[in-house]
């Protein structure tokens, strides 16, 4: 009799057990759809006042009547600084990853690995503020003459009054660059360990050269992983906003050229928002609606080229 | 024509065998510059009245008398309660949720919430402040709660749970995965009930990974800043549980990080230099706690 | 001596602390198949990997000894040289998953240069004639090379190795992850390919040897026991230690 009470308490334990574990499952699911709701209920005012024509529009004066909000300013600002991050970015993250992964012998690979991935564990505010104070003068007094001095003649790197201060869309996407280095390398790195040897030796056997044999083997193989760590990136760098907002320069014109000072949106979300009235917060939450569109989309194709290497994976293992 | 095109391949080789390695080098130097910087312009604001005093509230020091350093006691109070009071909303329902997606992943929310989960973690953190702060507002406009709390450490609180939860969830997931079936089976089939089988069972195989998991979402959840901007707001005021403006180290860097007055300029860096080093500790302890369980056994 | 198109001298190899291949000297002749056979783990492929230099590559791999092409000591040469000339099949198909059936077979001649593209071409066409393949795949050269079944994938792997116009051909058990009806044709191959080039192959399946080796050495544990005409050793065996191994004894 007692055998039976105590299986009729478990059982009932069993199911409470069962319903927690529902319930945060739920948790899981509601979240993001309750978010997206959220935000887009704030974001409504804005809709409905600027419609489509809010993407396009350059302007944003919370001032004077008419008043009008644009977010093509920022949406430039979001993909130029996350593009110029990676075109930096990944060159480093690949040539370091090769070396970690195919150059380095054992005893040196797992300690610098594990040194390059702390690089994620430093708060983006505290990228920030090193940004403001090391990177920001040094662009200002070295890195900005330099470049304008050999590539002035090309207008992206043409110097406009204001745009000496050092704070401007280049320095914020070598940040950026900095910043996504670890993801972009410990993803490239895995991938390129999941090369098999088999393929290295292939390219060997045929008189290749080391490089020639990394880039025809692991390079080639682990291309989409690589590919894949990138888009990853970039999605990281377009979300990215204390680091940026600190280095940006945040200026609301259309920056012309790197030098310019510019704005993201979620640099323009994080100085604006505390101090918005409705109608200009409602156009800020619009702007996150877009950096959500645009950082969801990037991650979905990522995560899709991560899986897909996977199974190019084992149809050749 | 053979030998100079061999050699030429050869250099070709070696030098960008070179930029590779020059390439980890450039990799390991924004770290150590950034530790540097952060040493030299920290250490020295790192004093007992660095962790006892608040800021000076409003001082400029080109009107004469010396403006006072001051601390960030509640800065640093206001971030163990936002991060104590976000773990304790987002560590059991992410364990749970973890186990869902883990230990049911035939039932039928399994998919879609493991698919939303990375959705979620893919959402810029100032989104989540965004959202968070709808929330709030929407309580406000309700009138359930009052006006002023909309920006409180609770929202923060709430934000920082909100980003915690599908991490927790897909690493405590991650690790109960890496329990063999064949254990859950021999309890099972000992005729412990399930529920009995995961928790004693299961959850205590992995719980060096589970812990991992939840002690880097938590260090995490330490170093966000543009969600608190949003939702904690800031003062340099003393504070008073969680129910208003409160500040947190993150938000208080980035506060003192312009505006060029120099004792300010020192407590961020100090703040900087504690939360760095936090972080550091915190993700190399999790690192070799990892490796000690499962470093042996894989492979 | 002269006739001899490999020679090599007091080979040493080490994986690690392990003495894979322990003092063998022995040559190969032109225009003949050589097998090497022997118990699984008798340092058989090390031996072979050591002679285009390709077991150094390997973490904690070395080698000591001599080895002559046409007298020349390969571990005095350009590694990627004596790689060129000495070709390779390896145990399971590695084609390049990223290539086409044609970039899979160019890809040697495209690393060294100096060829025109019809050179190319005519050197593409050649290869994969000779390897048997040319029928399968003349439609489709431009598709991945990954849709081939495993036997065409590893005759391709053949076609890739001849392309450069080796002057030897190394193979390690190059059909032993494929099914019989492949196996045959690898066979017929390799038996067709040792008129044009030297062809080594390790194997531990002596039926396998006796059909398509001129000479057999047998390896154990590291060390030459013998060498002979394929017939002889398996007919006449030298050595005890070759007779209870080809009667099945041990192995």
């Amino acid at each position: 009799m007692r055998g039976a009470q105590q299986r009729r308490t478990a059982r009932a334990f069993d199911r409470a057990f069962g319903w927690f574990t529902v319930a945060a499952a739920a948790t899981l699911i509601a979240l993001p759809l309750l978010l997206v709701t959220i935000v887009a209920q704030n974001a409504w005012p804005a809709l409905v006042r600027f419609g489509p024509g809010f993407l396009i529009g350059k302007l944003w004066d919370p001032n004077l009547p008419p008043i009008t909000f644009g977010a093509s300013t920022f949406i430039a600002g979001t993909l130029e600084t996350s593009v110029i991050a990676l075109l930096i970015g990944v060159p480093l993250s690949i040539g370091g990853a090769v070396f970690l992964a195919e150059l380095a012998p054992d005893w040196l690979r797992a300690p610098v690995a594990a040194v390059v991935d702390l690089l994620a564990a430093v708060p983006s505010v505290v990228f920030g503020l090193w940004g403001l104070y090391v990177l920001v003068p040094y662009m200002r007094t070295s890195v900005d003459p330099f470049l304008a001095k050999y590539l002035g003649w090309s207008p992206l790197f043409a110097e406009h009054a204001g745009s000496q201060s050092g704070a401007s869309i280049l320095t914020a996407s070598i940040i950026l660059a900095i910043m996504i280095l670890p993801t972009i390398s410990s993803v490239s790195r895995e991938a390129l360990r999941a090369t098999p040897d088999s393929q290295r030796e292939a390219a060997l056997s045929l008189g290749a050269t080391r490089w020639e044999a990394t880039r025809m083997g692991p390079l080639a193989y682990a291309r989409t992983g690589i590919f894949g760590a990138a888009i990853l990136g970039l999605g990281r760098a377009m979300g990215e906003t204390m680091a940026v907002t600190m280095t940006v320069g945040n200026s609301d014109n259309f920056a012309t050229s790197l030098f310019d000072p510019g704005q993201t949106l979620s640099s323009k979300i994080a100085i604006n928002f505390g101090n918005a009235l409705p109608l200009e917060r409602a156009a800020l939450v619009e702007l996150g609606l877009i950096l959500m569109a645009l950082s969801l989309l990037v991650n979905v194709v990522a995560r899709l080229l991560l899986r897909s290497m996977t199974r190019i994976g084992r149809t050749t293992a | 024509m053979r030998p100079p095109k061999r050699l030429r391949r050869k250099a070709k080789s070696f030098v960008l065998l070179g930029l590779c390695g020059v390439a980890v080098l450039l990799m390991l130097a924004p770290l150590a510059s950034i530790l540097f910087t952060c040493f030299a312009n920290g250490a020295g604001a790192i004093t007992p009245a660095f962790f006892l005093k608040n800021p000076p509230s409003a001082c400029n020091p080109n009107l004469g008398a010396p403006c006072p350093v001051g601390g960030v006691a509640d800065a640093i109070l206001g971030t163990l309660l936002l991060v104590a009071l976000a773990s304790l909303i987002a560590l059991p329902l992410g364990i749970l949720g973890g186990i869902y997606l883990s230990e049911f992943a035939e039932r039928p929310l399994a998919r879609p919430a493991r698919f939303l989960a990375d959705v979620m973690t893919g959402i810029p953190s100032i989104v989540i402040g965004v959202f968070v702060f709808g929330i709030f507002y929407f309580f406000a406009e309700e009138g359930w709660i009052s006006s002023f709390s909309v920006i409180s450490g609770y929202t923060g609180a709430v934000a920082l749970a909100v980003i915690m939860i599908p991490v927790v969830a897909r690493t405590c997931e991650e690790a109960l995965r890496l329990v063999p079936i064949s254990i859950r089976e021999a309890s099972l089939a000992l005729g412990i009930p399930r529920h009995r089988t995961i928790l004693r069972i299961v959850l205590s195989s992995a719980r060096g990974g589970v812990l991992t998991g939840a002690l880097l979402a938590v260090a995490r959840a330490g170093g966000e800043t543009a969600p608190l901007l949003l939702t904690a707001g800031f003062t340099t005021g003393t504070i008073f549980g969680l129910s208003g403006w409160t500040p947190s180290l993150p938000v208080l860097i980035y506060e003192f990080s312009a505006g060029g007055y120099a004792n300010t300029t020192q407590l961020a860096w100090g703040a900087a230099l504690i939360l760095v080093l936090m972080m550091l500790v915190i993700s190399v302890g999790a690192r070799l706690a990892l490796r000690n369980r499962f470093g042996g056994r894989s492979a | 001596m002269s006739g001899d198109k490999v020679v090599v001298e007091h080979l040493n190899a080490w994986y690690g602390k392990t003495h894979a291949v322990q003092d063998i000297s022995l040559s190969f002749p032109d225009k003949q198949a050589t097998a090497i056979i022997g118990p699984s783990g008798c340092g058989k492929s090390t031996f072979i990997r050591c002679l285009n230099r390709i077991h150094e590559t390997q973490p904690k791999a070395r080698a000591e000894g001599k080895v002559l092409l046409d007298g020349d000591d390969v571990y005095q040469a350009d590694p990627t040289e004596i790689r060129r000339k000495i070709g390779m099949v390896f145990q399971r198909p590695n084609v390049f998953p990223t290539m086409s059936i044609y970039g899979n077979v160019a890809a040697g001649l495209k690393l060294h240069g100096g060829y025109s593209r019809d050179e190319i071409d005519t050197l593409v066409i050649e290869s994969l004639k000779k390897s048997a393949l040319w029928d399968e795949v003349k439609e489709k050269l431009d598709q991945s090379a990954l849709q081939l079944s495993g036997g065409q994938q590893q005759r391709l792997c053949i076609a890739r190795a001849l392309a450069v116009q080796p002057e030897v051909l190394l193979m390690d058990e190059p059909a032993s992850a494929l099914d019989p009806i492949s196996t045959a044709r690898i066979e017929d191959l390799i038996f067709d390919l040792k008129n044009q080039v030297p062809v080594i192959i390790v194997t531990h399946n002596m039926q396998q040897a006796a059909r398509v080796a001129d000479r057999t050495a047998f390896l154990y544990l590291g060390k030459l026991v013998e060498i002979a005409p394929t017939r002889d050793l398996f007919e006449r065996p030298a050595e005890k230690l070759t007779e209870s191994y080809i009667t099945g004894r041990f192995g």
